[in-house]
This record gives structure tokens, sequence and C-alpha cells, in this order.
């Protein structure tokens, strides 16, 4: 147990190494596109806690993460000078205020209705946003100019592709060891026998519902934050974003790379978007066709995703 | 601002036109439910499918009824084809895994369905370009039919499945899957007959869609997306529930729509569900359960 604790150290230590020296080494393009996946790896990271940790599959992520990404907008167009900072605390209680709006009606139903439920919520989202013209710039989305990489009173400096990369690395690794944390805390395992047998938590005592609507709660403010950092990479939120593919997208994420591992969702979003990068060069626009393909393969023959096929292997 | 009286009687048209090809779309979504516990994400692309064979089909005969049938009979087909090679293997897994297999698929169809017919909108020719007078407009009678002809589907449906001898096997895998297999029903093909039905019903449902509106690839999630609401509401798996929650909900969608903007109106189907699923989750439109 100890040996493999801190060889899993080491493993976390070598990649966040590696993530860390790859803005200085690839060209422009893959700088961009690792930052990207790190934004993605943590929006399917946060729907990990639902979908592998508590058991609910969520079809509604993209609310989340649409409304931090337009909480953000709002803090960067609105306040002059535009603060990084502000962008995080207005994005964080956009996507916190839909959670507990979601939160409080879907985790009452159970398996797929909750998926739907979810899925319904977030188009009502996306509904709003593209026909509220006036706010929201309907079809159009919102450009805004990036805030400066700032620490009030210390120094403020205009972020650079390296320095955004570090900023979204340190956030994302941060996410990832409150999540680590969280799912090994006695909460997070009291969602896990949720997982395992809903009645049976019931009957020993778990108010269900309660641990329900803080696990959807915790699990939207993580991927409002990643809605966050997509806003300041790319400067302009879409009503695309908001569209319930994108949900789609994240289950799809968790289901290639290993649900309930942490790890695993960001490595499936890794694999997705690399197999997108390189057979839209093939197929164009028509790379969903062979993604698809493969996205139900995986689910019939390699329910464990990607981790599980690796570690089952690694394990024979 | 008062609401004429002529308007509210045509939104009540329009909402049981457009009630009854949802439920033809919505029959299928739920009988597949019911039978199988698959939840097809992939329907609303079936309607989409079965629209743009129609619209082929129309291209080179120029007879819609033609193309209603050999639309319906493809699709239903390729139905059979897509549950003996998705959805078969998934039986007895969890119904979640149902749901992302048949994402995927309609993401497949989707980006197919680009591919192959490109991203116009396709309007098909109406086979019957009668109107008649309707207070001020003029209403076409290819509405009304479409909402009969949907309407005789659904009821040979319900006879099939009430005096037919697959249909009673239908109703018995429906009730108790291990009880059908153990009373030398062929379970396995009954789920492939009903996917077939359900798709092709879906595509029937397309091809009369097809003249009120452009057909482009994007319709299918719309279609998806209504037809699930309606299955919920109406209560999963019951199949009279359905039809009459699709009617209900296209009622209210067309009435909303004289308030506020058609794109506005989807918002008050999905507040319905929302308030079915609270209040009510077995369903609007069946007797309490016990």
């Amino acid at each position: 147990m100890r040996r493999s604790a801190a060889a899993y150290w080491t493993g976390f230590c070598v990649i966040l190494a590696l993530l860390a020296v790859a803005p200085l080494v690839l060209p422009e393009f893959w700088r961009r596109f690792v930052t990207e996946i790190l934004i993605w790896g943590l929006l399917a990271m946060s729907s990990d806690i639902l979908i592998g940790y508590t058991g609910m599959v969520s079809f509604g992520h993209s609310a989340f993460f649409g409304l931090g990404m337009y909480g953000a907008a709002a803090a960067l167009m609105v306040v002059k000078p535009a603060n990084l900072w502000l962008a995080l605390v207005l994005g964080l209680a956009a996507a916190a205020g839909v959670a507990v709006f979601v939160a409080f009606f879907a985790t009452r139903l159970r398996d797929i209705y909750f998926a739907i439920t979810t899925l319904v919520f977030s188009q009502i989202f996306y509904v709003i946003i593209f026909t509220w013209t006036d706010v929201t710039g309907g079809e159009n989305g919102l450009t805004f100019a990036r805030p400066a990489l700032s620490i009030p009173g210390l120094f403020s400096v205009p972020f650079t592709t390296e320095t955004l990369h570090w900023f979204v690395l340190a956030v994302v690794a941060v996410s990832f060891l409150i999540l680590r944390r969280v799912t090994q805390s006695p909460f997070g395992m009291v969602l896990q026998a949720i997982r395992e047998n809903e009645p049976r938590a019931r009957a020993i005592g778990y108010s269900v519902e309660r641990y329900k609507i803080v696990a959807v709660m915790l699990s939207g403010l993580f991927a409002g934050l990643a809605g966050i950092l997509y806003a300041i990479q790319n400067k302009f939120a879409a009503p695309d974003f908001v569209f319930f593919l994108v949900s789609g997208e994240v289950v799809i994420f968790n289901v290639m790379g290993g649900m309930g591992t942490l790890v695993g969702p960001v490595a499936g979003a890794a694999f997705f978007l690399l197999l997108r990068e390189g057979l839209s060069r093939y197929f164009t626009e028509y790379y969903l066709i062979p993604v698809g393909i493969i996205f139900t393969a995986m689910v019939i023959f390699m329910p464990q995703g990607l981790l599980g096929f690796a570690r089952r292997r690694l394990n024979q | 601002m008062g609401l004429p009286v002529e308007q509210i009687l045509i939104q009540t048209i329009n909402g049981l036109v457009n009630g009854m090809i949802l439920a033809l779309v919505a029959s299928g979504l739920t009988l597949i439910f019911g039978i199988m516990d698959v939840v097809n994400f992939a329907h609303g692309e079936l309607v989409m499918l079965g629209a743009f064979v129609g619209a082929t089909t129309i291209g080179m005969t120029g007879n819609f009824w033609l193309a209603l049938m050999v639309a319906t009979l493809a699709i239903a087909a390729f139905g059979a084809i897509l549950q003996v090679t998705t959805l078969r293997p998934l039986l007895g897994r969890d119904p979640l895994t149902t749901i992302l297999a048949t994402f995927g698929i309609s993401l497949v169809l989707q980006k197919y369905a680009l591919w192959q017919w490109g991203p116009s909108a396709r309007k098909l020719q109406e086979p019957i370009t009668a109107q008649f007078s309707l207070f001020y407009l003029k209403y076409p009678w290819y509405r009304i039919a479409t909402a009969v002809l949907a309407a005789a589907i659904i009821g040979a449906l319900f006879l099939f499945l009430k005096y037919g001898k697959f249909g009673i096997w239908i109703r018995a895998a429906m009730q108790d899957r291990v009880m059908a297999q153990a009373m030398g029903i062929p379970v396995p093909l009954v789920h492939t007959v009903v996917f077939a039905i359900g798709a092709g019903m879906a595509a029937a449902s397309g091809v009369l869609f097809g003249p009120l509106a452009g057909v482009t690839q994007n319709i299918g999630a719309d279609f998806t997306l209504r037809a699930f609401i309606v299955v919920v509401v109406g209560g999963m798996g019951n199949l009279g529930g359905s039809i009459l929650a699709a009617i209900f909900i296209s009622l209210l969608e067309a009435y909303a729509s004289l308030i506020v903007s058609p794109a506005q109106a989807v918002i008050v189907s999905f507040v319905a569900l929302i308030l079915t699923l609270l209040f009510r989750p077995t369903g609007l439109f069946v007797p309490t359960p016990k």
C-alpha cells in the first residue's frame, strides 16, 4: 500500500512536471491544445463526481460550464479594467446559482429521469441565453478582452501563452487534489455507497438527498471553473457551449477514459481531442462519424474505459 | 391585449396536427422503452433519416405515398440492424449504458446525414395542395390529412398489439421478459421487431413532417428531446399516455407561442416535464399507482 502510494505521487509529479514544461518545448498550436485539454479535463473530472462516484449520469454539465463562462464574461465586460479574480468570483457565483437550482429539483429523481431532467435544465438555460439577445448577445455570443494575470498590490502582467498555460495547470492541479481529497473523505465514501446501493445507504441512516444535492453543487462549481478558464483562454462566450451536445461530449470523455477514477476522464478528454484533431484532418467536419463509432464500440466492449482496460492489462 | 378567438382556434388545430406527428414518434420511443428498458437517444435521428430517405425517393419517383412506404420500410430494416449490432449486446446491463450507446449512434447518424445530403434544408413536395378557408387564412388540407394518417397508423399499432399474435407476444414480453421466454416466445426476435416498428414509425412521421417545414440534419435532436418530454409526461412505457401527452404538450406549445416567440415556447413544455417529474413521476395520464 505504502509503495503504491509513493508510486502514485511520483507519477503525479512526473506528469505535472511534463505538463509544466510542455509550453516551453511544443510549437504554438500544440501549446494551446494542451491548455485546452486541461480545461476540458477539469470539466470531465467535475462530472465524474456525479457519473463515476455517485452513479448519476448528468447530461446537463453544459449549463454549469456555460454559466461559468457567461458569469466571467459579465465581470470582464462590465468592470474596467478587467479583473481576473472578479471574473473567477462572478463565474463561480453564476455556476453555483444554477447548480443550486438544478440540484434542488433534479436530485429527487434517479437514473434515466435524472439524466433527462439535467438535460432539460441545460436546454432551458440554452434557450434563455439564445433568445435573450440584449444581454447575452444571442447567437453571436460575447467577446471581451483577456484580463491581466495579477495579484492585487503585487504585480500585474498580461497573459502570454505560457503563463496562461501555467495558470490553467495550477488551477486544474489544485482542483484535482481537492476533488481527490473529497472522494476519499467520509463524504466521498457515502457518495460511493449511494452508487453501490442507494436503499441500503438510506437504511443505514444517511440523508441520501442531502448528499446528492451537495454532490451536484460541488460538481457544478468545478464545471463552472472550467467554463471560466475557457472564457479567459478564448476571450469569448457563446450559446453553443450551453447546448446539450457539450454535455454529451463530457459524458464521452468519462466513458472513454474510465468513470470513477478522476484521472480517467482527463485522459478521456485528451484521447477525444487528439482523436478529433487527428481524424478531422481526413474527415474534416465529419470526424464525429468515426469518433461516434469508436465511442459506441467502447460502451459495448470496454465499459471500464481506457484506464480500466489498461489497469486490467497491467494486472494480468 | 386580448387574444382573438380565431387565433386560439387556429392554434388548437395546429397543436393537434403537430401533436399527432409527435405522438407517432413518441409511441415508438415508449414501446422500445417499455419492452427493453432502452432509452433511445437516436430516435429523433431516425425521424430525420426517414425524412431524407423520403426526400430522395420523391426526387426519383415524384410520388409522395411511395416515398412514405419506402422510407418506413427502409428505416425499419435499418433499425433492426441497429438493434442487433449495438443494443442486443447491452441487454441486461444498466439502462444508462443504452443511453450512452444510442447517444453515440445519434452523433454518427447526424453527421452521416450531413455528409450524404448536405447542409441545406429540403422541403418535401406536398401530395395534397388543396386548401380550405379557415377564418382569415387558407388552411392546407395536407395538415389535416397528416393528423388523420398519423392517427390511423397509431390505431393500426393498437389493433396489432391487441389482436395480432405477434402483438400479444410483444405485450407478454413487456410484462415479464423471463416468463415470456419460458413460455417459448422468442424474446430477442420480439425486441428486434419492436425496435424496427419504432424506427419505421419514426421514419413515417419524418416523411409526414417533411412538407410542413424544411428538413435538415439538425431536426433529430429537437425531435428526440420533445419525444422524451412526451414519453415522460405520459408515463414511461405507457402507449396511451404518450399519445395524450403528445397532444397535451403540442397544444401547450401552440398556445404559448401566441404570447411568446416559438423558440421560447419550448420552455413551457420543459417546465411541464419538470413539474410532472416532481409531482407525478409515474406520468400524468396513467391511473395512480397503488
